[in-house]
């Protein structure tokens, strides 16, 4: 299924959660937040949460700025 | 001379000044610049991850042990936008305390007013300790406390703009006007800009590009806890009133006479 992260389009398995999301794209997950179709995805629903074709995942940190 | 601290969302702070970690040259630079301000409270955007993610990140570069991280919703438009990024924030582990922004105008940066008043009820109910970041209006300022802001953060000129404090007589009445900390936000170019802030009263100042656009970044930091320190206690102090004409300082009596 393809679902879109950070506004780029990938392939991924279908049901991928957003643990093994997280765990394919090497991200660091200290200061690292996550949400789903808009919504923020709480960190200890990572594992539980199941991606679905067309999902858009916006994955951020903190970055510089004033 | 006594001082109170800084007090935001029940946390005291000894430091008036408030640093960001936008546009330095090297992280390196950051990093030193933020140790010579003496600053508490670092702010910071929230942003997508460059992908795959195990880039360097600003985080390597500052101790958040020892400093408050101040997560920003700048690039926001609408109240929404800000909304969602402050729960993305919190949900990272940034905290609670959040710089709030609801940009109006592209060219200007200036404050989308509306959005900023909806988005600071709706985050200050949630429980955050929103510092909106506002155009310098008195009106304006005592709406953001009524609405549960923690500060008001007028701007002293745009964004960026190194102009200094373009209009103290608005700052001075917002500062008649609200009982909340007031944080100058935006605007500051040079020291004296900061100590004019907090020779008017302000209890703090919030900047970036002054220093992270100076030539020796590391130097001007100390140049701004130095001014924001000065014009502190010089306002704590109170300053002789203004007057046309001078007044001698030396005593007028016991001049020898030269007349021959």
């Amino acid at each position: 299924m393809t679902i879109s992260v950070n506004g780029k389009p990938i392939d991924v398995e279908p049901g991928l959660t957003v643990e093994a999301l997280l765990a394919l794209l090497n991200v660091k997950r200290e200061f690292t937040a996550v949400a789903v179709n808009r919504e923020v995805t709480r960190k200890s629903d990572y594992a539980a949460v199941k991606l679905s074709e067309g999902d858009k995942v916006e994955i951020v940190r903190p970055m510089g700025g004033g | 001379m006594y001082d109170t601290n800084l007090v935001l969302g029940g946390k005291e702070f000894t430091s008036r000044l408030i640093v960001g970690t936008g546009k330095y040259s090297t992280l390196p630079i950051m990093r030193d610049a933020h140790e010579a301000s003496g600053a508490e409270i670092i702010t910071v955007a929230v942003r997508r991850v460059s992908l795959p993610g195990s880039g360097e990140s600003i985080l390597d570069y500052i101790d958040t042990k020892r400093y408050t991280l101040l997560p920003n919703t700048a690039g926001c438009y609408t109240a929404d936008e800000a909304i969602r990024t402050c729960y993305l924030a919190r949900e990272a582990g940034l905290g609670e305390m959040v710089k709030l922004e609801v940009i109006g105008d592209q060219r200007t940066l200036f404050p989308d007013v509306e959005g900023l008043l909806e988005a600071t009820k709706v985050l200050a109910r949630e429980g955050f300790t929103v510092m909106p970041y506002s155009n310098d209006d008195p009106v304006v300022a005592k709406k953001l406390q009524d609405a549960g802001a923690a500060c008001v953060m007028p701007l002293g000129a745009p964004i960026g703009s190194g102009l200094g404090i373009r209009n103290p007589y608005n700052i001075r009445i917002i500062l008649e006007s609200v009982t909340v900390p007031v944080i100058v936000d935006a605007g500051v170019g040079t020291a004296s800009d900061a100590a004019i802030a907090m020779e008017l009263g302000c209890d703090g100042v919030l900047m970036n590009t002054a220093i992270a656009g100076a030539q020796d970044a590391v130097s001007m930091a100390r140049a701004m806890k130095l001014a924001v320190e000065a014009g502190r206690l010089a306002y704590k102090s109170g300053r002789i009133g203004k007057k046309l004409y001078a007044t001698a300082s030396s005593p007028l009596e016991g001049l020898p006479d030269w007349t021959s």
